[in-house]
């Protein structure tokens, strides 16, 4: 069955409530997922708190500041602090998002009503981890390689450019812009149960992106890989992909126009 | 996941690509969303046509389902509703039983189940329907 209770050693202890900055009257709790895979202890969840004068107004900056101030042992995936990287994904406040363009006020509007009024941080749900907030996304970018996310053609390659039409190309819009953090496939309870099948949304949208090219030659192609019962429709729109995204795409739509394509093309 | 990450050495292209694409599906889906339709239609007329009969007596539901266009909508109702019965629950046990033995042992049960109901409801509608000619 699909495992609805975490194993044994991954159960969260409690976790290590680190000092508070002196002279800070602006605090912000975090509490902040731990694991380390060399002490073989269980996961556990530390205290932070944050003196909020003194750091910028992202989720990352406050995580960077506990990294420089108060614990360098924290781990987690960053680069380049604007949305654009992907690096940075992780499960805020239940939520899966981008630290670097999730605001700290944000967050404490999704924290409201709680008794800590602390924001919660963990690892994308469901992946490997391999410490603290970094978890293994090999399969899910194998997932994305096995989409062939190139443009695929048998026309002898032009002396210039592909030319499209400025309508062909918009229909790349809403597309193209993903960047491939992971929020959206780490959200999605089908691939929570069945992730070494379904493809999942992230790799799905980027299979449209190329489905729908119109320089791209091999469409039929790319629907045969995806026919399958478990790598496509597995998808049962519950639209967790599109509530996620940092970027504003929306996976389950381009999903279903693949499944539409899929039926066209037998009819 | 994580532990057959483990336990094999496989590359991860190797074990997203699997045993492949199976070349179906689509007909699943579409199924599905076809019988969805027509079950709307086809449940409203099978109310009525059990709400008529509630109460009565037997010859008077013999007449009733004579009828041909009740015994068709009878029987229509129950191909579609047990086909769009036996696709919903393979998609839920596809969904949440990952054990193979079990997996295959619950497939086989929801067909089994599927057309034994669709069958004998399938026999008593005609031997209703069908009554005054034996």
């Amino acid at each position: 069955m699909a495992q609805f209770n975490l194993p044994k050693n991954s159960q969260l202890t409690e976790g290590k409530i680190w000092p508070r900055p002196t002279g800070g009257n602006n605090l912000q709790e975090f509490r902040i997922y731990r694991w380390n895979p060399d002490d073989g202890k269980n996961p556990r969840v530390d205290i932070y708190q944050v003196d909020r004068d003194d750091c910028g107004p992202m989720v990352l900056d406050a995580l960077l500041w506990i990294k420089s101030k108060v614990d360098s042992t924290l781990v987690f995936r960053r680069s380049c602090r604007e949305g654009i990287c992907g690096s940075c994904a992780m499960n805020i406040e239940g939520q899966n998002a981008l630290a670097c363009t999730m605001g700290i006020d944000e967050c404490q509007e999704h924290a409201k009503g709680k008794k800590t009024g602390a924001v919660r941080i963990y690892p994308l749900p469901h992946m490997p981890v391999l410490k603290d907030l970094v978890p293994d996304l090999t399969n899910f970018f194998a997932q994305h390689a096995s989409v062939e996310p190139w443009l695929q053609t048998e026309t002898p390659a032009p002396e210039g450019e592909w030319k499209q039409t400025p309508e062909d190309r918009a229909q790349l819009d809403g597309l193209y812009e993903c960047i491939l953090c992971a929020c959206c496939t780490t959200s999605c309870p089908s691939y929570w149960w069945n992730g070494d099948r379904f493809l999942g949304p992230a790799a799905l949208l980027q299979a449209y992106r190329w489905l729908i090219d119109s320089r791209d030659e091999n469409t039929g192609e790319r629907l045969d890989a995806l026919h399958d019962p478990f790598r496509l429709y597995r998808c049962h729109t519950i639209m967790n992909c599109a509530n996620a995204c940092p970027k504003g795409l929306n996976p389950a739509k381009a999903i279903a126009e693949i499944k539409k394509m899929m039926v066209t093309r037998e009819v | 996941m994580a532990d057959t990450a483990k336990t094999s050495l496989r590359t991860a292209r190797s074990r997203v690509k699997g045993l492949g694409a199976s070349g179906h599906g689509a007909g699943h889906w579409w199924q599905q969303r076809v019988t969805a339709a027509a079950n709307v239609p086809l449940m409203i007329a099978f109310i009525v046509i059990i709400a008529k009969m509630s109460g009565r007596p037997y010859p008077e539901a013999v007449a009733l389902v004579s009828h041909p266009l009740v015994a068709l909508i009878l029987i229509l109702a129950v191909i579609s509703v047990a086909l769009h019965m036996r696709i919903g629950l393979q998609v839920v046990i596809e969904d949440y039983v990952q054990a193979k033995g079990l997996k295959f042992a619950a497939l086989f049960a929801n067909n089994v189940y599927s057309v034994g109901v669709a069958v004998a409801c399938l026999y008593a509608i005609m031997r209703v329907s069908l009554a005054r000619l034996v």
